[in-house]
C-alpha cells in the first residue's frame, strides 16, 4: 500500500516539476520536428524517396530526441541532492525510480507520439503505416526511456556526461530501431506487421522488469 | 554466500589476494606464453601451409584463421567481462573488478580485428569493403558496446566505483547482445534475403577445421596472457600504497 | 532494547581517497540518546565519513553494524534521516509538496506536516514555492523533514549552516528532543554544539 503511494508521490512530483519548468517537455518535441524537417532539406524534395525512407527517418530522429532528453531525468534531482532522499528511502528504490521513468516517458515520450501523425504526413507515409507507426511508438519510446534510464544513471555524477552516454545507449538502442522502423515499412507495403510487434511487446515487458534494477544500482554507484 | 562450500571459498580468496595473484601469474606467464607459441605455430602451419585452397576463393579464404577466432574472441571476451563484473560487484572481490576492465581493450582489439579482417575478406568475396551482413553489423555493434564500457571507465575519475558501472554496464550489455543479435539477423534477412553465410557452410573440410581450432585455442591463450599482463599493472596501479607493493620494489631494488 | 545497548557500531572504519588516507582504523559505538559531534579541518574527511555512514560510499575497510546487524542486511535505512550539504528540497515545489514527497519515501513519524511546519516555524508558508524561502528557511523545511517521518539516527552534515541565531537555538531544541525521546544523531559542525542535556561523543579527525 504505501510503496503504491511513494511511486504515485514520485510520479506525481515529476509530473509537477515538468509542468513548471515546461522547457523539458518542448525542446525534445521541437528536436523532433526539426530534425525530421532537415531531411527533405538535405536531400531534396523528392516525394518517392522520403516516403521510401520515412520509416527510418522518424524512428532514428526519435531515438536521438529520446535521448537528448535524458539528461532531465536525473540531472536536476542529483544536483540539488533530491536523488540521495530517494535512494535512502526505505522502499524499493527500483519501484521509486520506475516511476521518475514513467513520469519522464509520459513529459517527453507520449509527445512525441502526439505529433508524429503531422511528421508522418510530412513524409508522404500511406496511411495504413501511421497507425502501425504510432503503435511502434507507444511501444518503443517507453524502452527508450527505460534503457536510457540506466546509462543516465552510470554518467549523472560524471561533469561531461553528454557524449559518453550517447555511446552507451545508442547501440542498446538498436533492436528497438530495427523491429518498429522494419514494422511500419511493412505496414506501409501492405504486409502483416504482428511479428514485430510481437517482438517489441516481448522487448517493452523485458525492460520493464529488468531495467530499473540495473538504474537504481547505478545511481547508488553514482553517488560515491 | 552459503550455497558456495567453505573450502571453494577460501580458495578464491586465497587466489584473490593481491600479491598472491601477482606471485602466481609470474610464475605462470612463461608456461602460457610456450602453449600459446606452440599453438599458433601449429595453427598458422595447418591454416596457411598444409589446408588446401578452396575451390571457390582460392587462397583468400586463409583469413579465416584470423577473421573466425577473432570474432569469436570478440564475445567471449565480452561474456567474461560481464561475469567478473558480476562477481566483483556481488562478492566485491577486486581482482575480479580487475580482470573485468583489463579485458575491455583486449576484447576491443579483437572485434576491430575481425571487422577489418572481415573487410579485407569481402573485397574479393562481394567486390566491395563493406557489405552490410549481418555478422559483420552485428560485431560493428558489438564495438561500439566494448568503447562505451572502455569510455565509460576512463570517464570516472575514482577507479573503484568505474569498476562498478563497467560491471553494470557490461552486465545489461550482455542481456542485450543476443537481443541485438538476433534482431539484426533478422533485419539482415528481410532487406537482403538469405546471403550466403560465411560460416555456415555446409561442412567444413577436417583439413581446414582443425587449424582454425588450433588457432582459437591459441588466441584463447593470447588473451589469458594479455588479459593477465594487464591486470598485474592495473593491480600495481591500484594497490601502489599497499605494504606487500612497497615490500616487493623494495627487493627487487636490492 | 536497554538504554544503553550500542544501537550505531562502526568498527576499524577506514577511506582513502586519491591515495590519501582521510582516516583509518576508526572505532565508535553510539548508544540511544547520544550525540556524536565530528569535528576536524576542511578535507579531513567528516563528509566522506557521514557518507560512508549513509551507505553512498564503501568504507575501504571495515564496518558499520546498526543493531547489531550489518547496515545492508538491517532495518536501517527505514530508521535513519539524513541532511546533507544538499538539501535535497525543490524549488518549483511548495513547501507543502515537498514535505509530502518526503512523507511518502519515508513513514509517518511523530509529527503531521501542519505540526511539523509549526514547530520549525514555518507556519503560513505551506502554499509558497520553495524559491521564495531565504536560505535559512530552506534548512528549516529540511529540519521539518525529519520531523515528519519515522526515524531514530539522524545523520547532519553541517545543519548550522546559514541558520540565524534562532534558527540555531530551535535546531538545539529539536535536537535535545530526539535525543531525549531515544533518538541518536551524528553530525559535523564548526559551530559550537550548546546541548547540555545531551552526552556528546567527540571524533577529531585530523
Amino acid at each position: 500500500m504505501s510503496l503504491t503511494h511513494a511511486f504515485f508521490a514520485i510520479l506525481r512530483r515529476d509530473l509537477i516539476l515538468a509542468l513548471r519548468r515546461r522547457s523539458e517537455i518542448a525542446n525534445p518535441l521541437l528536436f523532433f520536428v526539426l530534425v525530421i524537417t532537415l531531411f527533405p532539406l538535405g536531400i531534396g524534395a523528392r516525394p518517392q524517396l522520403l516516403q521510401a525512407i520515412a520509416p527510418g527517418i522518424i524512428w532514428v530522429s526519435a531515438l536521438l530526441a529520446a535521448m537528448l532528453s535524458l539528461d532531465s531525468l536525473f540531472r536536476s534531482d542529483f544536483d540539488d541532492g533530491s536523488l540521495e532522499q530517494i535512494l535512502l528511502s526505505s522502499h524499493p528504490i527500483s519501484v521509486l525510480i520506475l516511476g521518475k521513468i514513467v513520469a519522464h516517458w509520459l513529459v517527453t515520450g507520449l509527445p512525441l507520439i502526439l505529433i508524429a501523425p503531422l511528421l508522418a504526413v510530412f513524409l508522404g507515409m500511406p496511411q495504413p503505416a501511421i497507425g502501425v507507426l504510432l503503435l511502434t511508438l507507444l511501444l518503443g519510446t517507453p524502452v527508450l526511456s527505460l534503457i536510457g534510464a540506466i546509462g543516465v544513471a552510470l554518467t549523472v555524477g560524471l561533469r561531461r556526461g553528454g557524449m559518453i552516454l550517447s555511446l552507451l545507449v545508442l547501440p542498446l538502442y538498436v533492436p528497438v530501431l530495427i523491429f518498429a522502423g522494419n514494422a511500419v515499412e511493412m505496414a506501409g507495403n501492405g504486409l502483416p506487421v504482428t511479428a514485430q510487434i510481437n517482438i517489441l511487446i516481448a522487448i517493452l515487458l523485458l525492460t520493464l522488469v529488468l531495467a530499473p534494477w540495473p538504474t537504481a544500482a547505478a545511481l547508488k554507484m553514482s553517488m560515491s | 554466500m552459503k550455497f558456495i562450500p567453505d573450502p571453494v571459498g577460501r580458495f578464491f580468496h586465497r587466489m584473490a589476494s593481491p600479491p598472491h595473484f601477482y606471485a602466481l601469474t609470474e610464475t605462470l606467464m612463461p608456461w602460457l606464453t610456450a602453449i600459446f607459441l606452440i599453438f599458433l605455430a601449429l595453427g598458422l602451419y595447418g591454416g596457411l601451409y598444409l589446408a588446401p585452397p578452396d575451390y571457390q576463393q582460392g587462397d583468400s579464404y586463409r583469413i579465416i584463421y584470423i577473421h573466425v577466432p577473432s570474432a569469436w574472441m570478440s564475445l567471449f571476451i565480452y561474456v567474461v567481462m560481464a561475469m567478473a563484473g558480476a562477481i566483483g560487484l556481488i562478492w566485491r572481490i577486486k581482482l575480479a573488478e580487475i580482470v573485468a576492465i583489463s579485458s575491455a581493450s583486449i576484447g576491443a582489439s579483437f572485434t576491430f580485428i575481425a571487422l577489418v579482417t572481415g573487410s579485407l575478406w569481402g573485397k574479393p568475396m562481394w567486390g566491395t569493403w563493406w557489405v552490410w551482413d549481418a555478422r559483420l553489423t552485428s560485431e560493428l555493434i558489438l564495438l561500439f558496446l566494448y568503447l562505451g564500457v572502455i569510455g565509460l571507465y576512463n570517464a570516472i575519475d575514482d577507479k573503484r566505483t568505474a569498476s562498478k558501472a563497467v560491471a553494470i554496464l557490461a552486465l545489461v550489455g550482455v542481456v542485450n547482445i543476443p537481443i541485438i543479435h538476433y534482431s539484426v539477423e533478422w533485419w539482415n534477412t528481410l532487406h537482403q534475403g538469405p546471403t550466403v553465410t560465411k560460416m555456415d557452410k555446409p561442412s567444413i573440410h577436417v583439413s581446414m577445421l582443425v587449424p582454425l581450432l588450433l588457432m582459437a585455442i591459441a588466441f584463447k591463450f593470447y588473451y589469458v596472457i594479455a588479459m593477465l599482463q594487464r591486470a598485474r599493472l592495473e593491480l600495481l596501479q591500484r594497490e601502489r600504497t599497499a605494504s606487500w607493493v612497497k615490500k616487493m620494489l623494495m627487493e627487487q631494488q636490492l | 532494547m536497554t538504554q544503553s545497548s550500542p544501537i550505531l557500531q562502526a568498527s576499524g572504519l577506514s577511506c582513502i581517497r586519491d591515495d590519501r588516507v582521510l582516516f583509518s582504523e576508526l572505532t565508535f559505538t553510539l548508544n540511544v540518546g547520544q550525540v556524536l559531534l565530528l569535528e576536524g579541518k576542511n578535507g579531513s574527511g567528516k563528509t566522506s565519513l557521514l557518507r560512508i555512514l549513509c551507505g553512498f560510499r564503501e568504507p575501504d575497510a571495515g564496518q558499520i553494524c546498526w543493531c547489531g546487524e550489518c547496515i545492508s542486511d538491517s532495518q536501517y535505512y527505514a530508521d535513519m534521516a539524513y541532511i546533507g550539504h544538499l538539501d535535497g528540497i525543490k524549488k518549483e515545489l511548495t513547501v507543502f509538496e515537498n514535505l509530502s514527497v518526503a512523507l511518502a519515501l519515508g513513514r509517518p513519524g511523530q509529527y503531521p506536516l501542519s505540526d511539523a511546519l509549526v514547530r520549525v516555524q514555518l507556519s503560513g508558508y505551506e502554499d509558497v514555492l520553495v524559491q521564495a524561502l531565504s536560505a535559512g528557511q530552506k534548512r528549516r523545511l529540511s529540519l521539518a523533514r525529519l520531523l515528519v517521518t519515522q526515524n531514530r539516527l539522524w545523520i547532519l552534515d553541517e545543519p548550522f549552516t546559514s541558520l540565524d541565531k534562532q534558527g540555531i537555538k530551535l535546531t538545539e531544541i529539536l535536537m535535545t528532543e530526539h535525543t531525549a525521546s531515544g533518538g541518536l544523531i551524528v553530525l559535523t559542525s564548526h559551530h559550537d554544539l550548546n546541548l547540555p542535556a545531551v552526552d556528546v561523543q567527540r571524533i577529531h579527525l585530523s
